[in-house]
């Protein structure tokens, strides 16, 4: 689409069908004023004209084939002879203006108009909150389907008509108006409701950054309070998002450096994160941890650069195996070749070696280096790239010991800034703790909800998402404690499958892993993981007053107003 | 010049020409107005709404308005005619043709304002 070229699809089609309503409206004329003038009888016999009335009927019911015969009287001969004039006049006009409203029917910028139009309706008449996601590549797919799943709405914006459609084909609770559009134009961006009222967060994830650089801009000039994430795969893009201050940067390559850097000194610290934003309901296996010592990295594209620079801040020495010349920036061991062969291995020196990292540009040579490699030394520890979402079975054959998958990161990454925005500081927090701390909050977590992802949430404390609480609360209640709370509206005496993990005051001070005895104030933003069942159990506890005030004094409270009177007057 | 310029404007004064002429006369006098001339008013009339449509300006809107007011005054006025003579029974009577050339006096003014807006139109363009 072409933006500010559009029409709306009536005003087109009033426009193409000109020329035949004219052509029809002057048969008709023609038709009826001959029979007029044409000299007929009447029912005596007598010379008689047809009256305006009865030549437009007779028209009428002829022209649309319909055909009643000779109406009011037998036709004279010199009528006849008008009439059959008429029918092929007729016959003719209307095979025209059909004929052409098809054509504009079947006619691909009208059909498109005609698209456009009700995806913009669609995402006017949007009453709730929803994301808008430019780019639905496999990244957009884990996204939607992540939000979807959560009962969020989408709004999806995709210029690859093929993979629009198979949005279609995916089976999701909620519609998603998308559109096959170019979302570099601000047009399309404010057609999918960039500045509508109740949009909440725009998601660049092409895998073109000049694309994900255009809607940066646009987002941050045309809603610049709305939450822009933006995925980044090239230094030099990150630094120009970075510099008209775009929220978040997501550069799955940089995230992964730092998780393989988290994983090097903490392990522990890194399995929690896993565990933490894995997408809810998946399996984090417990992988054996990254070894110091040397390690060989094949492929020094961005992913590469950035993973040497993270490797060596951990102090790992690392040896780059790449086809072309080292390039003039590069310091440390450079090996020229193709790590694809058992050659080049073992001149790098695989044999003592304690890392791989396979992570050139297809999926093939990268498994071909890790096989070999693995041959050459089975207890090696790898990490594959995986390029393409379909070659997903053949990695998942090889046993690797961490797998980066880019589009897994960047909708992880989006998942946790939109939904849990507490679990960044919360993570902050961790990664400043000892090992020792993390790996027995690590134990504790899996003790309690198993391998697992949880499901993860933040709660706040206030008028609209926690009304009975925040009632009770207000004018100087009661003393809440977490424990209290975190019951069981079904049995108090069971405590809820949830754990809180964060709590952020108004007052801004914050509150790692609370006790059970640690107040509930208001205005308290609570981060929670557990399970989905506790999730709406919670829910329901903080909004209705009668399960909240059977979950914090086991009282039954009789709802309605006439039980309520009954139980004050027995009392 | 432009040719569907000319047309545009033949129809739409055309229009209001063929309807003063079924106006004027002798309000309740039969005689004074052809039946004829009206049906060519009502062709007209439907053409020239039809030459506007798919024009998005607001000046476009207007011309169209006007002109879907004529066709359903001249239509009104031709169904008026068809059921007092050819239902009723009755010969044209002076009540009945009173009725039907004070509807048509009403597509007439719509016309006119037509013809108004036509004419502004090509000053504004002139400037």
């Amino acid at each position: 689409m072409i933006p500010g070229t559009h029409h709306g699809s009536f005003f087109l089609i009033l426009r193409r069908m000109r020329a035949p309503l004219i052509l029809l409206i002057l048969i008709f004329a023609i038709s009826v004023l001959g029979l007029t003038i044409v000299p007929g009888y009447d029912e005596n016999g007598n010379p008689a004209r047809m009256s305006f009335f009865h030549a437009f009927y007779f028209i009428s019911y002829t022209a649309t084939t319909i055909g009643f015969g000779e109406v009011p009287n037998a036709f004279s001969e010199a009528q006849r002879m008008w009439a059959t004039l008429c029918i092929y006049m007729s016959v003719v006009g209307w095979a025209y203006s059909i004929g052409t409203l098809f054509a504009l029917f079947q006619d691909k910028n009208f059909q498109h108009a005609l698209k456009v139009e009700q995806f913009a309706r669609a995402v006017r008449r949007l009453r709730e909150p929803f994301f808008l996601i430019c780019g639905y590549g496999e990244t957009g797919r884990l996204l939607t389907r992540a939000l979807d799943r959560m009962g969020l709405r989408v709004v999806a914006v995709e210029v690859d008509e093929v993979k629009a459609g198979e949005l279609e084909l995916h089976t999701y609770y909620a519609d998603i108006p998308t559109l096959v559009a170019d979302a570099r134009y601000p047009e399309v961006l404010r057609l999918a409701g960039l500045t509508h009222p109740n949009c909440r967060g725009v998601m660049t994830l092409t895998n073109d950054d000049t694309v994900n650089l255009s809607v940066a801009i646009a987002a941050r000039l045309l809603a610049p309070t709305l939450p822009a994430l933006c995925r980044s795969e090239s230094p030099e893009s990150t630094a120009n998002m970075a510099s008209f201050g775009t929220r978040h940067i997501i550069s799955p390559f940089e995230k992964f450096g730092e998780y393989l850097a988290l994983a090097l000194h903490a392990p522990s610290a890194f399995h929690l994160l896993e565990w933490l934003t894995g997408v809810p309901g998946s399996l984090v296996e417990p992988h054996r941890d990254p070894p110091h010592g040397r390690w060989l990295l094949c492929g020094y594209g961005n992913f590469g650069r950035i993973l040497t620079r993270s490797l060596r801040q951990e102090g790992v020495e690392v040896i780059v195996i790449d086809q072309g010349p080292a390039p003039a920036d590069y310091e440390g061991e450079w090996l020229c070749g193709d790590a694809t062969g058992a050659q080049a291995l073992r001149t790098a020196g695989v044999e003592t070696a304690s890392g791989i990292i396979a992570c050139v540009g297809s999926d093939v040579n990268n498994l071909s280096i890790a096989v070999t490699a693995r041959e050459l030394k089975p207890d090696l520890f790898v990490i594959l790239r995986q390029n393409h979402f379909a070659n997903a079975p053949l990695f998942d054959a090889f046993p690797s010991d961490l797998r980066v998958v880019s589009s897994r990161i960047v909708a992880h990454e989006c998942l946790a800034i939109l939904t849990t925005p507490l679990l960044v500081p919360f993570l902050a927090q961790i990664k400043q703790r000892d090992e020792a701390w993390s790996r027995r909050l690590v134990k504790r977590l899996t003790d309690r909800f198993g391998w697992k992802v949880p499901n993860i949430w933040s709660v706040r404390i206030n008028a609209e998402n926690a009304p009975a609480l925040f009632r009770l609360l207000m004018p100087a209640g009661p003393i809440v404690n977490l424990g209290s709370l975190l019951q069981d509206p079904a049995d108090r005496a069971r405590p809820l499958e949830c754990e809180v993990l964060y709590i952020m005051r108004d007052d801004d001070g914050t509150v790692l892993l609370p006790d059970s005895d640690q107040e509930v104030r208001v205005g308290d933003q609570l981060l929670l993981v557990g399970t989905r069942e506790a999730q709406s159990a919670l829910a329901l506890t903080l909004e209705n007053p009668n399960t909240l005030d059977y979950v914090l004094t086991g009282h039954d409270v009789p709802g309605g107003w006439v039980w309520e009177r009954l139980a004050r007057r027995r009392a | 010049m432009n040719l569907e310029k000319v047309i545009f404007g033949f129809f739409i004064v055309l229009a209001a020409t063929l309807n003063f002429g079924f106006f004027i006369g002798d309000i309740d006098n039969a005689v004074h107005h052809d039946v004829y001339e009206l049906f060519a008013a009502i062709v007209v009339n439907l053409i020239a709404t039809v030459l506007k449509f798919g024009d998005r300006t607001q000046i476009g809107a207007i011309h169209l308005s006007t002109s879907l007011v004529a066709d359903l005054q001249l239509i009104a006025a031709a169904v008026v005619w068809g059921y007092g003579t050819t239902v009723a029974g009755a010969p044209l009577s002076a009540d009945l043709t009173a009725k039907i050339v004070s509807l048509s006096g009403g597509a007439l003014f719509a016309n006119v304002v037509s013809v108004v807006i036509l004419i502004a139109e090509t000053i504004m363009q002139r400037r």
